[in-house]
């Protein structure tokens, strides 16, 4: 009768696991009980999301990370990053794999509709350039008539590039790969004559080269990429949670509130009603979303506010060398404008 | 007759039917069916389930949407205005090209590595043996990317291109040669390479047949080559050359004109064929090994030659116990050759299985047809090679 005990077993088990598959509990319930969050990021692109000579995991993405951490769970530490092409990352989110995604991602229409994502707010403002030898002399990308261009599959870039040069009307021969370390192989051994990606990205892979004075990146730019967060469709709450830790980073620089000055605002109410409501010394902004009110002074004593976390990682003083732009905040002329805490 | 009432033990039916051995191998096997079938069933009834709470359906409409990605190498007609299905159709003849190519180059490399490691000379021996055992403890993916790397980081940039009698030229970016132009009158030569073959595969039963009557022998192999090869190539010359070749010239980043062979395909067809080799020449050699030695002998008694007896006696034996095994390292290839992406050769999985997937989110529908498709090709492979296998085998008389 064993085997009939072992089948009938067997038979239960793989029903029952199936069956808990199915079930759809809430993300918020599932990340505290679980007590780590599961944060989809890139395999590596310094300042963005990479792992730093000690293995820890460092970077602009990786900050939000560590903030929904902080907000949800208490502490930035409990993270577990998973690193993803650029064509796993929607599989994973979807499949439950991970949590929340911060990998510079462009917000699209398909994404967000046909892969049943949810957007959270933008968290920079870029577009596709391209990245070239200086040797070669080129001024603009128009004149890649017959170049190879080295290029990341899975990524909207892929697209675009297709666009760009279909519309120009000049040649190109594409060499896709997918991971962003084969490309740079490929673009190092001028297997290409060009790197074409985000901008923000092509600045990070300019730096991590033998020799970054001797590549430019092209002033044109082809696209507009708006990177930000995604989450699962359907868990609205959980996408609340993401999208306004975004905006309380973004408010806290607007407002003045920095990692060094959080916890003597937090301390008693202050003058100013935005202040409070951020940090919770007023109303209970927090507990509408199902968090507590001290959400926002954790993410911002653990991270600190946009600005410190773009200029620690890929602001101009780091080898990324990013100024601000676009991603200035909208009162310094950027576009960087988040929806108040009120 | 008396019957002697032997004490019956009290067992129910349940017992009775699984202490008989046959009946109980017919339970297990039914329950062990049911088993899996259900846990099929459950899976894809949970992954459609799962997929519609998050308002996913499964359709294959986007096949006839326009792909919007354009893919380096392509054999058709495509661009990125060609429609999803066309995208994988490139992928499919890229997969068939590189698996086609890669079987024939694991098979030379495979059968002479074979009989280096039975050739008495010591170093031609150890060589092939080191080769093999090397080859084949390095995983495949390590080959492609390996070979890859080599190709892309020694050979020049097509500025400075290795230049090949002035018609060739060799760089990182790919292999530039002519590209023949068919004229009119070159179909001619085509038509009598037909005739040609035709000709030979009679003239070879008729001379059988005349040297099985009379012990006459026909220079065969001549007049075959002198047939297939001689007369067209005669033909070619007289006719004024009828093909005009273009040659590739540099433009800008790179040559255009003429044929490239890209290096993503070169590293990937070397890497799979070096690989696959190796496990090839350990079939061959066991293959041969396993003739009776005394055939050997009995062929010398008879005088027949060495070489004689190798092609006569030794390898068509051996060929029986080879083509199972070798059978099995050509759907190996076949399947490797899936790492493509590794390096950014379009092939099946990474255009359907990739490109599509990715910008469509189509994963079930693309995984489904990559599915098929390789089980297709193995199909294919496999009963190409049974054939093979069944003409070859000992007929008994
Ligand atoms: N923003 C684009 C491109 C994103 C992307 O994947 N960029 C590459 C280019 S550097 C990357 O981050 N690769 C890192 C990796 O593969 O881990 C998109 O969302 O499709």
């Amino acid at each position: 009768m064993k085997v009939v005990k072992t089948a009938a077993i067997a038979a239960t088990l793989s029903l029952t696991a199936a069956l808990s598959l199915g079930a759809q509990a809430s993300t918020l319930q599932d990340v505290q009980a679980r007590g780590e969050l599961n944060c989809v990021v890139t395999t590596g692109v310094a300042g963005f999301a990479a792992p730093d000579e000690n293995g820890r995991w460092e970077g602009f993405d990786v900050d939000l990370c560590r903030a929904v951490a902080a907000a949800v769970l208490g502490d930035a530490e409990k993270v577990k990053f998973i690193p993803t092409s650029a064509k796993t990352r929607f599989t994973i989110l979807n499949s439950g794999e991970g949590d929340i995604l911060f990998r510079n991602t462009t917000e699209t229409m398909s994404r967000d509709v046909d892969l049943k994502l949810t957007f959270l707010p933008v968290n920079y403002y870029d577009g596709q350039g391209f990245l070239i030898r200086k040797e070669l002399g080129i001024t603009s990308a128009k004149d890649l008539d017959g170049a190879s261009i080295c290029i990341q599959t899975g990524t909207t870039t892929e697209l675009n590039l297709a666009d760009f040069f279909r519309t120009t009307g000049i040649s190109y021969e594409p060499v896709a790969v997918e991971t962003n370390e084969e490309g740079i192989t490929n673009y190092s051994a001028n297997r290409c004559d060009a790197y074409t990606t985000d901008a923000s990205a092509l600045a990070s892979i300019r730096a991590a080269l033998e020799d970054p004075s001797a590549h430019i990146i092209l002033p044109e730019i082809i696209s507009k990429e708006p990177l930000g967060g995604a989450v699962r469709q359907g868990d609205d709450q959980w996408a609340d949670i993401g999208k306004w830790v975004v905006n309380a980073m973004i408010n806290a620089e607007e407002l003045g509130v920095t990692q060094a000055n959080v916890a003597k605002l937090a301390s008693k109410a202050g003058n100013n009603p935005s202040i409070n409501r951020l940090l919770g010394t007023e109303s209970n902004m927090g507990e509408m979303v199902g968090l507590d009110n001290a959400w926002a002074v954790r993410v911002i004593a653990a991270i600190g506010n946009y600005g410190e976390s773009f200029d620690r990682h890929i602001g101009p003083n780091t080898p990324i060398g990013l100024s601000r732009g676009l991603n200035a905040l909208w009162k310094d002329g950027g576009i960087l404008y988040a929806a108040p805490i009120r | 007759m008396n019957e002697v009432a032997l004490p019956q033990p009290q067992r129910n039916i349940v017992s009775r039917l699984w202490n008989d051995k046959e009946t109980r191998q017919v339970i297990i096997q039914i329950l062990a069916f049911v088993v899996i079938f259900a846990f099929f069933f459950i899976m894809v009834r949970n992954a459609i389930t799962n997929l519609e709470a998050i308002g996913k359906d499964i359709s294959m409409d986007f096949l006839s949407q326009p792909s919007n990605y354009d893919i380096s190498q392509s054999l058709i007609e495509y661009s990125s205005r060609s429609t999803h299905l066309r995208a994988m159709t490139v992928g499919i003849i890229n997969t068939l090209l590189v698996a086609v190519f890669g079987i024939a180059l694991a098979t030379v490399i495979g059968f002479l590595l074979g009989v280096c490691r039975l050739s008495k000379n010591w170093i031609v021996n150890k060589l092939a043996y080191v080769y093999i055992e090397y080859v084949r403890n390095v995983p495949v993916l390590l080959h492609i990317l390996l070979v890859h790397g080599i190709i892309v980081n020694s050979l020049p940039t097509p500025k400075n291109a290795v230049v090949v009698n002035e018609v060739a030229f060799l760089t990182n970016r790919g292999f530039f040669i002519p590209s023949p132009d068919f004229q009119p009158l070159y179909w001619v030569v085509a038509a009598l390479f037909v005739i040609g073959v035709i000709f030979s595969l009679r003239f070879r039963k008729y001379a059988q047949k005349v040297q099985d009557q009379t012990g006459k022998h026909y220079p065969v192999f001549w007049i075959c080559f002198g047939a297939i090869v001689g007369v067209p190539f005669i033909m070619y010359f007289l006719l004024g050359s009828p093909i005009v070749w273009e040659i590739p010239e540099l433009k800008g980043f790179n040559y255009s004109g003429g044929l490239v062979i890209r290096p993503e395909f070169i590293a990937l067809w070397l890497a799979l064929s070096i690989y696959t080799a190796a496990f090839i020449g350990e079939i061959v050699r066991a293959g041969i090994s396993a003739v009776d030695w005394g055939q050997n002998e009995a062929a010398a008694a008879l005088g027949v030659t060495r070489g004689r007896t190798l092609s006569l006696v030794v390898i068509p034996q051996a060929l029986r116990i080879i083509i199972p095994p070798l059978t099995s390292q050509y759907l190996n290839l076949a399947k490797n050759s899936s790492l493509a992406i590794a390096i950014g050769y379009m092939d099946i999985v990474a255009t359907i299985g990739g490109i599509t997937l990715n910008q469509t989110g189509r994963e079930m529908e693309c995984m489904a047809i990559v599915l098929t498709l390789y089980l297709i090709f193995s199909l294919l492979i496999s009963s190409g090679m049974n054939w093979y296998n069944n003409r070859i085998k000992l007929v008994e008389r």
